[in-house]
């Protein structure tokens, strides 16, 4: 037996850790197989699903390239504005939250309550929310933006956290050593530090909402996702194909836009 | 461009040099995101009056939720496990198939232009929401929990896929090349000396996937893909809101369990 036979059966062995994951991964497994039930499929399945890949190889043009406030230029913009006003919504709602669940800056019990409200909001789904502000204000995009508003919260307040308990407080130390008052250590020791970073949150987070924003449609809370349930409906899969290559591209678009602002944040060229 | 237009400052120094400091570019991008607000405002008709009127309606809402109706409980069993297995199953099976579909997007052992479309694949597949994909499966494999599986792993295989291809293209490829010059071939060579260095990072992704495929899943019942949406939106629509608390309730708890369950993995992991 050579060195490298010694050392390869010296290495530690967890047989055992290893074979109850195992094991319990296949009993996981197999009790989730129960969700595949083909009862509920029709004859028609493979035929309805040659006809969606057909009607987004030749999506409505017409509808496409439609200014008017049917086309799905139109609604892509609308959903966009629902997205961007949910968000500038959420964040300014969000820096009170996150400066109030930060550890180091209020006091334990205070934090903690403040978390758990925010886990809770982030839980509850987005269509939940707006089915409810629908009640508030009706149908229309102006729900779809407090949904949006609202949903963000959670994961912006969360990530902000983040960003205020790992500050860099020796830059504090050596601020007041030189004598700033407080007032100059908040403009030039902390803001300077969040800024950059709240802004690469909040970007990221418009990247997600604008995904959530084209599902709000569903439960009539404006935007593109109603016009694409009702051209399902209505089998038209040609209207589909052109709503939905219009949503990749925007997403797309938004994503390496997004991508690039936030690289350049991040590094701060 | 912008530097042409508001010329940088000059400061000298004392020792006679002159330096240029570049002037901000803040007010020009709060000049623009208020112009957006305003015409994000215009298009979404955002009436502060409606919310100032009518923002109690929603707490009223809410305070119908509290407190939920316990004995409901019995009936939100069987579609909160569905909603589990739909997550588990389509994030197992769209994790596993996530790996080939990751080496076909790896542009360091496949050829560009292979590497190129399965890359552009998976990211429209990544694009549409998961809702969106549900809602078409309902239409090819019928109302249930299949087609809300089929959403889930589908969403799985482009989350997966494109974190795990860009893991592999960062790895390091020197061992792969000795393995390659060795007499292995490529598959070999990726299995030994690649699959080992991204693994942990897989199984990570592959739960943290997981985690949020439940949330996902809870409300593809909404358009009859199976799971406990569709609970939750018979409840909203008849205005039972002490049950959608119970569901809600429900719901939190167990995605609360799974993230710990699944962050206390994610740590031995790394």
């Amino acid at each position: 037996m050579d060195a490298i036979e010694k050392q390869l059966y010296a290495s530690p062995r967890n047989v055992r850790y290893i074979f109850t994951v195992t094991i319990l991964i296949l009993l996981l497994f197999s009790w989730s197989l129960s969700t595949i039930n083909m009862e509920n499929m029709e004859e028609s399945g493979m035929r309805i699903a040659a006809s969606i890949i057909g009607g987004i190889l030749n999506p409505d043009l017409g509808l496409l390239f439609n200014v008017t406030s049917q086309g799905v230029m139109y609604l892509l913009i609308e959903t966009m504005a629902i997205a961007f006003l949910g968000t500038v919504i959420g964040s300014i709602l969000a820096i009170p939250l996150a400066f109030l669940s930060a550890s180091n800056i209020v006091p334990k019990p205070v934090a903690g309550l403040t978390r758990l409200l925010l886990i809770v909001i982030r839980t509850i789904p987005a269509l939940v929310y707006g089915l409810m502000f629908i009640r508030v204000t009706g149908p229309g995009p102006f729900a779809g933006v407090l949904t949006i508003a609202l949903v963000s919260i959670g994961m912006l307040a969360k990530l902000f956290v983040d960003t205020i308990e790992e500050l860099d407080t020796s830059i504090l130390e050596s601020m007041t050593s030189i004598g700033c008052t407080t007032f100059e250590k908040i403009r030039y020791g902390i803001f300077p530090q969040l800024f950059s970073m709240f802004l690469s949150i909040i970007i990221y987070r418009f990247d997600m909402n604008l995904r959530e924003a084209s599902v709000l449609g569903l439960v009539g809370a404006g935007g593109i996702g109603a016009p694409l349930i009702f051209a399902m409906n209505a089998y038209r899969w040609n209207e589909v194909g052109s709503i939905l290559i219009g949503l990749v591209v925007l997403i797309l678009l938004v994503e390496l836009f997004s991508n690039r602002i936030r690289t350049k944040l991040v590094r701060g060229t | 461009m912008y530097d042409k237009i508001f010329p940088p400052s000059k400061i000298s120094l004392p020792n006679g040099k002159t330096v240029h400091e570049k002037r901000s570019r803040t007010p020009i991008v709060l000049v623009l995101v208020l112009l957006a607000t305003i015409v994000s405002v215009r298009f979404t008709n955002f009436d502060l009056e409606v919310l100032f009127t009518r923002w109690k309606e929603f707490f009223v809402i809410i305070g119908e939720m509290i407190p939920p109706k316990w004995d409901y409980l019995d009936h939100i069993w069987k579609p909160l496990m569905d909603t589990i297995k739909m997550s588990l199953l389509g994030s197992m099976v769209g994790s596993l198939a996530a790996i080939p579909a990751a080496y076909l997007a790896s542009s360091n052992v496949m050829s560009k232009p292979v590497a190129a479309w399965s890359k552009f694949i998976l990211s429209i597949l990544r694009t549409l929401p998961t809702l969106v994909t549900a809602l078409i499966a309902t239409f090819i494999f019928g109302l249930g929990t299949l087609a809300g599986t089929v959403a889930i792993f589908l969403f799985t295989i482009a989350y997966v896929g494109k974190l795990l291809y860009e893991q592999i293209e960062n790895a390091d490829m020197g061992s792969f090349e000795a393995m390659e010059a060795g007499g292995m071939t490529k598959m070999q060579a990726f299995r030994y000396a690649i699959f080992p260095q991204v693994l942990p990072n897989y199984l990570s992704t592959s739960l943290f996937c997981f985690e949020g495929n439940v949330r996902y899943a809870a409300i593809l019942g909404y358009v009859g893909a199976g799971g406990i949406g569709l609970l939750l939106n018979e409840g909203l629509g008849w205005r039972d809101y002490a049950s959608v608390g119970m569901i809600l309730l429900m719901l939190i708890i167990t995605v609360y369990i799974i993230e710990k369950i699944s962050e206390h993995f994610r740590k031995k992991l790394i």
